[in-house]
């Protein structure tokens, strides 16, 4: 196998038979029965200080989340967004769960409980280092340029239950640990950056992760480094009627590398449960990151019952100059979708690219874009969003362009395409294009159009059926944005797109 | 292999019959013609032969190697060896040339119960159809039709013939929008790809293809029905004469 097109083409084989396979549309849906262990039920600051102490923190981390905490208070849940979000009783859900045999942290991997390492393999991802992620050696065995590795950090419901690879990435000089572990660890660099690119105040729900978020993961990579390998997190909410609010910080010191992969799945619940992660990104001069996501939260089932509400802030600071950071998402999952990943170019020559994936069927609801804040000179942007809307459900595209009065010379080129399958569902684009100089170019391109009738013809006169021709073709619609995946996403995503789309034809 | 009685069609949106009483019967190894003007119903004839929406069945039967072909699903047709080279190639942005092809050929092996072609074989059988009809490497590695040129869209409907080995086959007006090396190119495609178990029918407006594709019989349809069947003299009468001769046959049917 030597062409791209050719190991593409045997993804695109996986794709289809895995909708075959696949007879439950939510395959991650099964919940592990584990001894969990809650904070009371309910949020004040005895629950702040609680966490704090779980966490064995330092007392200006405790601080901070207090000082969090009362700011919280005053503000109010946005409603600007185009989500019809049922009231969210704060005081009715638990801020703190993990597995009771967790309280002393396993120093290594060999210490984990077993049952989480079958979850965690359950969902394709080996805690072991001697594998790869998500079965990329079962799928695609002939394969042997693809020989990366992937270090994993595991976060089950509030607690970061191992990291792979970690000594090896710490001989090259790359920090991967919980963000808990940092605090203890490296107080001096998550005091300079935690809460620099997301204030504390940002926003409602940023502010509440500041006070009550249990853990994460925490990434610096040296001046000059290049990360070895891939770094990921993988999130799994497991216990009932709790919260997960975790918090991510990465720091790319100057002329360094990192791609970053992110993923998240939950079980099959009828009650709803929050999500509200806040993801910083910090880049130095010359240094790039590359952060995907690939979220598939529970959506709830086909009459809108149960489902994560996902309201996260993520933001990268272009702080440098030639600093680069490219977001990709693919968004299957969750009830309702809140999420504007964004890049803020203040660097000179810096640039932010953002690639989009959101699908919403039956009664999902997706609100998410971009915001592409260009402060520094010749700063560059690109946004291409694929919205996908099938049953009953909405989807939004909001996108910000601002290009400041000081910005000389800057790019934004936005291409923003929606597609419909069937007719009871909607897409929305809502693009706010503010540009205050003259030498600033800002292009907006966009389209909607439904899966065509005459596509499925002749997809399914040459012999496909008709479900196959649905996944075929909006992978199609979809590739640009797939193809800025790293492999191993890209496969999952693939078949990702394929499952949430099951039933939405006939 | 292909019996067509008495079938009456009209279009689902307005009711308006198309097809208004049409019997064929082909049999194995039989290349049929059927030319006839614009508006006169050959596309909806292999449009409903395909299984394409939009029509309404009034009357009749099409028996396809005995089994009722109007109750199966359009895949189910091209699981049984039914393939239709459309007069315009859809474009798929975005899903690649290769792709679309492997998928379409293990779709109809798994449908009709066989082993999936594995990447290694499947290449190697493409390929060497691809460098019979002359088609670039580059081209199968575009999407599906997505920049291609009139010619090389139809030389992509022969190469996904070829490939999918159906055992009867409708040309429908694969002749427009060709220049004569293109239609030469295309009609030494199927003429190797013929045998005397594979059937033909080909629709056009034209007498110019049939020089390369040589018909056993020549239907003119005029207005919904076969006015006139002959051999492939037929065809060239109508090339020097038009079809004014045979439009006053369908009138006097009414």
């Amino acid at each position: 196998m030597t062409d791209n097109y050719e190991v593409r083409d045997v993804i695109d084989k996986e794709t289809l038979s895995t909708v075959k396979s696949v007879g439950d549309t939510y395959k991650y849906g099964f919940s592990t029965d584990i001894e969990t262990e809650y904070a009371p039920l309910g949020l004040n600051e005895d629950i702040v200080k609680l966490i704090s102490k779980k966490n064995n923190e330092p007392k200006w981390m405790l601080d901070w989340r207090l000082k969090a905490f009362n700011r919280w208070k005053k503000l109010k849940q946005p409603d600007w967004a185009l989500l019809k979000i049922p009231e969210i009783d704060f005081q009715d859900q638990y801020y703190y769960a993990r597995p009771a045999n967790m309280k002393e942290k396993p120093k290594s991997l060999d210490e984990v409980d077993p049952k989480l390492l079958e979850t965690y393999s359950k969902l394709g991802i080996p805690l072991t280092e001697q594998k790869k992620l998500a079965g990329v050696i079962e799928e695609n065995p002939e394969d042997k340029s693809e020989n990366r590795r992937v270090a994993v950090d595991a976060v089950f419901d509030s607690v970061s239950v191992g990291t792979t690879f970690k000594e090896e990435l710490k001989s090259a000089g790359v920090i991967f640990c919980s963000i808990s572990e940092a605090i203890k660890e490296y107080p001096d660099l998550v005091k300079k950056y935690l809460g620099s690119v997301v204030p504390i105040s940002d926003n409602f729900f940023a502010c509440l992760n500041a006070a009550v978020f249990s853990d994460g993961s925490f990434v610096y990579i040296p001046k000059g480094v290049r990360c070895p390998m891939e770094l990921s997190t993988y999130f799994r909410i497991n216990a009932e009627n709790t919260g997960q609010f975790e918090r991510t910080l990465i720091i790319a010191d100057d002329n360094s590398y990192v791609s970053y992969l992110e993923g998240c799945t939950a079980p099959q619940r009828d009650e709803s449960q929050l999500h509200a992660a806040v993801v910083e990104l910090v880049i130095l001069d010359e240094a790039e990151i590359k952060y995907s996501t690939v979220q598939n939260w529970f959506p709830g089932d086909e009459n809108g019952v149960g489902g994560i509400y996902n309201f996260v802030t993520k933001r990268a600071d272009c702080r440098g100059r030639n600093s680069k950071v490219m977001w990709t998402q693919v968004e299957t999952g969750s009830a309702i979708t809140w999420k504007y990943p964004s890049c803020v170019l203040k660097g000179d020559n810096s640039s932010g690219e953002f690639y989009s994936i959101a699908i919403t069927n039956n009664m999902q609801q997706a609100d998410t874009g971009t915001k592409m804040i260009h402060l520094g000179k010749n700063t560059n942007s690109r946004i291409v969003s694929k919205g996908i809307s099938a049953g009953k459900a909405q989807n939004t595209y909001r996108g910000l362009v601002q290009i400041g009065g000081r910005s000389q010379n800057s790019r934004n080129f936005t291409q923003c395409d929606s597609l419909l399958i069937g007719n009871k569902c909607g897409a929305h684009t809502v693009p706010y294009i503010e540009v205050n100089n003259s030498s600033a170019r800002a292009e907006h391109e966009a389209t909607t159009s439904k899966v065509d009738e005459d596509q499925l013809f002749y997809c399914m006169q040459r012999g496909i059926g008709e479900e196959d021709a649905v996944a075929l073709i909006v992978n199609g619609f979809c590739k640009e944005v797939l193809q800025a995946l790293p492999m191993e996403f890209a496969m999952e995503a693939q078949k990702l797109v394929a499952i949430s789309l099951e039933g939405s034809v006939g | 292999m292909l019996n067509i009685d008495d079938l009456k069609v009209s279009l689902e949106e307005e009711e308006k019959q198309i097809i208004k009483g049409l019997s064929l019967s082909i049999k194995p190894g039989e290349v049929h013609a059927i030319m006839g003007p614009n508006g006169s119903g050959k596309s909806t004839l292999s449009s409903v032969l395909a299984g394409k929406d939009g029509y309404i069945i009034d009357n009749g039967t099409v028996n396809f190697d005995g089994s009722d072909l109007l109750e199966a699903e359009v895949e189910e047709r091209a699981a049984l060896g039914i393939f239709m080279a459309f007069q315009y190639p859809i474009e798929i942005p975005g899903v690649g040339n290769m792709n679309f092809l492997r998928t379409a050929l293990n779709s109809q092996r798994k449908t009709r119960g066989q082993e999936e072609l594995n990447a290694a074989d499947f290449l190697k059988l493409v390929r060497g159809i691809a460098k019979d009809l002359e088609i670039s490497d580059e081209m199968m590695k575009r999407p599906v039709n997505v920049g291609a040129s009139g010619g090389e869209k139809k030389r992509n409907e022969i190469l996904q013939m070829c490939l999918l080995e159906p055992r009867f086959v409708i040309l429908d007006e694969t002749d427009s929008g060709l220049d004569v090396d293109a239609m030469k190119l295309v009609s030494r495609g199927v003429n190797n790809f013929s045998s005397s178990s594979r059937s033909f029918l080909v629709i056009t407006h034209y007498q110019r293809l049939l020089n390369y594709i040589v018909p056993d019989f020549v239907h003119i349809m005029v207005d919904g029905r076969i006015v006139k069947t002959g051999d492939k003299t037929l065809a060239l009468h109508v090339e020097e004469t038009g079809y004014k001769d045979f439009l006053q046959l369908g009138k006097g049917k009414h």
